[in-house]
């Protein structure tokens, strides 16, 4: 199994790989490749132009500016899970890496790759909604700022226009007062979510001031469960509500059946995942 | 397709290609460089059996094209024994019987190397999740965590 032949170009920099996505007509960009290269070997992807954005340095690396973490796209699964700012500042993201794939593959893996990718199966879609993230992206305009909700549009369908790259991504510092859970159910190592759930919850007190209620792989893209966090926000939540938004994030489901499941199954798997994940973010938040 | 040339070292010593850009890692190894202890086995990324150590990380070269080894320090199975004879792992899979079929050892062997260094002294939980990459169809896993717990202690005693 090899891929359709095409041409390789190596990219230097982020000017270099705009320069040449707009040079070279249906290129594609070459981050780890643990996506796109296995579709290329069973050629559900042909491009043309491959252009390898391996060797840039910019896009790599963790920092920390104020209350914000800024994350390279080109930062591997592994580089997330042994980030100390990550697991300082912000776990769920160690936690949800730690899930993806296997070691090898996280070694390849990066955290853009998997955001701009477009399969619902991808995890750290659904995490970046709930962390309310920012994506920096470039392109021949020049750089724009876009917020996580809103970037993805559907099923390898994203807000990423014409020639962008995808540069940074942005979270915020999860403080005191903020609890995050992540629940995944897999088959095996190495499977894609049968559902995933990450939630960030903020309280006031023991009022729930904000809830961000994610899902992974229970529709054509990454989602928000509003409903669900709707009738969570404002207020105290118990088991009652608990219940009340799980039915919501059922409703909210529209997976594809396949061999992990078919469409009622993997709603219930995603409504049991976002309530233990919402449990765990209650527990964390209260201190 | 015109190839690329491509120079990388190869278990100490500097090696040189000429690869098609869409030639996988794993087959210009086994191919042109004609070292087949790297075997293939899924070729979806899933199974390890192709685990190589490339600049000192665990990667499978089916899923890695051979023109981004380039300028690279590879390490395969064939580069794990010694004048001093077999690497510790490898003597540690003979002694506890971490094989059945043989199939999946080099990439389950190449890939314990780089884990025990990664985490010299794992607990069974660590060595399982750290070995999650690599399948074994015998499904001798039993054996194969004693051996990765054997050849630590070895390790650790040297």
């Amino acid at each position: 199994m090899i891929p359709s032949e095409f041409e390789y170009h190596k990219a230097t920099s982020i000017q270099d790989a705009i320069a040449q996505l707009g040079a070279h007509e249906d290129a594609k960009l070459l981050a780890g490749g643990h996506s796109l290269l296995p579709m290329m070997k069973l050629r559900f992807a042909e491009p043309p132009h491959l252009i390898d954005i391996n060797g840039i340095e910019e896009l790599r690396g963790i920092r920390l500016e104020g209350d914000t973490i800024c994350i390279g796209a080109m930062t591997t699964e592994n580089e997330l899970i042994h980030s100390e700012i990550l697991q300082q500042h912000c776990p769920l993201l160690v936690e949800a890496a730690r899930l993806v794939a296997d070691p090898q593959v996280r070694n390849r893996g990066t955290i853009g790759g998997d955001v701009a990718h477009g399969d619902p199966g991808n995890d750290h879609p659904a995490v970046m909604l709930a962390l309310d993230a920012t994506f920096v992206l470039h392109g021949p305009g020049g750089e724009r700022q876009q917020a996580a909700n809103g970037f993805f549009l559907g099923t390898y369908w994203n807000d990423l226009q014409e020639h962008e790259i995808l540069v940074e991504l942005r979270v915020p510092v999860i403080k005191k007062g903020v609890g995050h859970g992540y629940s995944k159910l897999k088959r095996k190592t190495g499977d894609y979510a049968v559902a995933g759930s990450p939630v960030v919850i903020e309280l006031d007190g023991e009022v729930c001031r904000d809830i961000r209620i994610a899902l992974t792989n229970v529709a054509p893209m990454a989602i928000r469960a509003e409903a669900a966090e709707n009738i969570l926000r404002g207020k105290v939540i118990d088991d009652a509500l608990i219940e009340q938004a799980a039915a919501e994030v059922l409703a909210a489901c529209d997976p594809a059946e396949d061999l992990r499941g078919d469409v009622l199954y993997k709603s219930h798997m995603a409504a049991e995942m976002a309530r233990r994940s919402i449990r765990a973010a209650l527990l964390q938040a209260r201190g | 397709m015109a190839k690329q040339h491509v120079s990388f070292k190869l278990n100490g010593k500097q090696v040189d290609a000429l690869v098609e850009p869409r030639e996988l890692l794993v087959h210009t190894i086994r191919e042109t460089l004609s070292l087949t202890g790297t075997h293939i086995g899924c070729e979806t990324s899933h199974c390890g059996a192709c685990t190589v150590d490339l600049d000192g990380k665990s990667v499978k070269s089916c899923t890695v094209l051979a023109v981004q080894a380039d300028g690279s320090e590879l390490k395969t199975v064939e580069g794990l024994a010694d004048a001093g004879g077999l690497h510790a792992v490898q003597k540690a899979f003979i002694e506890e019987h971490g094989l059945q079929c043989g199939f999946c050892t080099p990439g389950m062997l190449i890939r314990a190397y780089r884990f025990l260094q990664e985490n010299p002294n794992p607990t069974e939980e660590e060595i399982r999740w750290g070995m999650s990459g690599n399948l074994c169809r015998c499904t001798g896993y039993q054996n194969i965590v004693k051996a990765v717990q054997t050849a630590a202690k070895t390790l650790q005693q040297a």
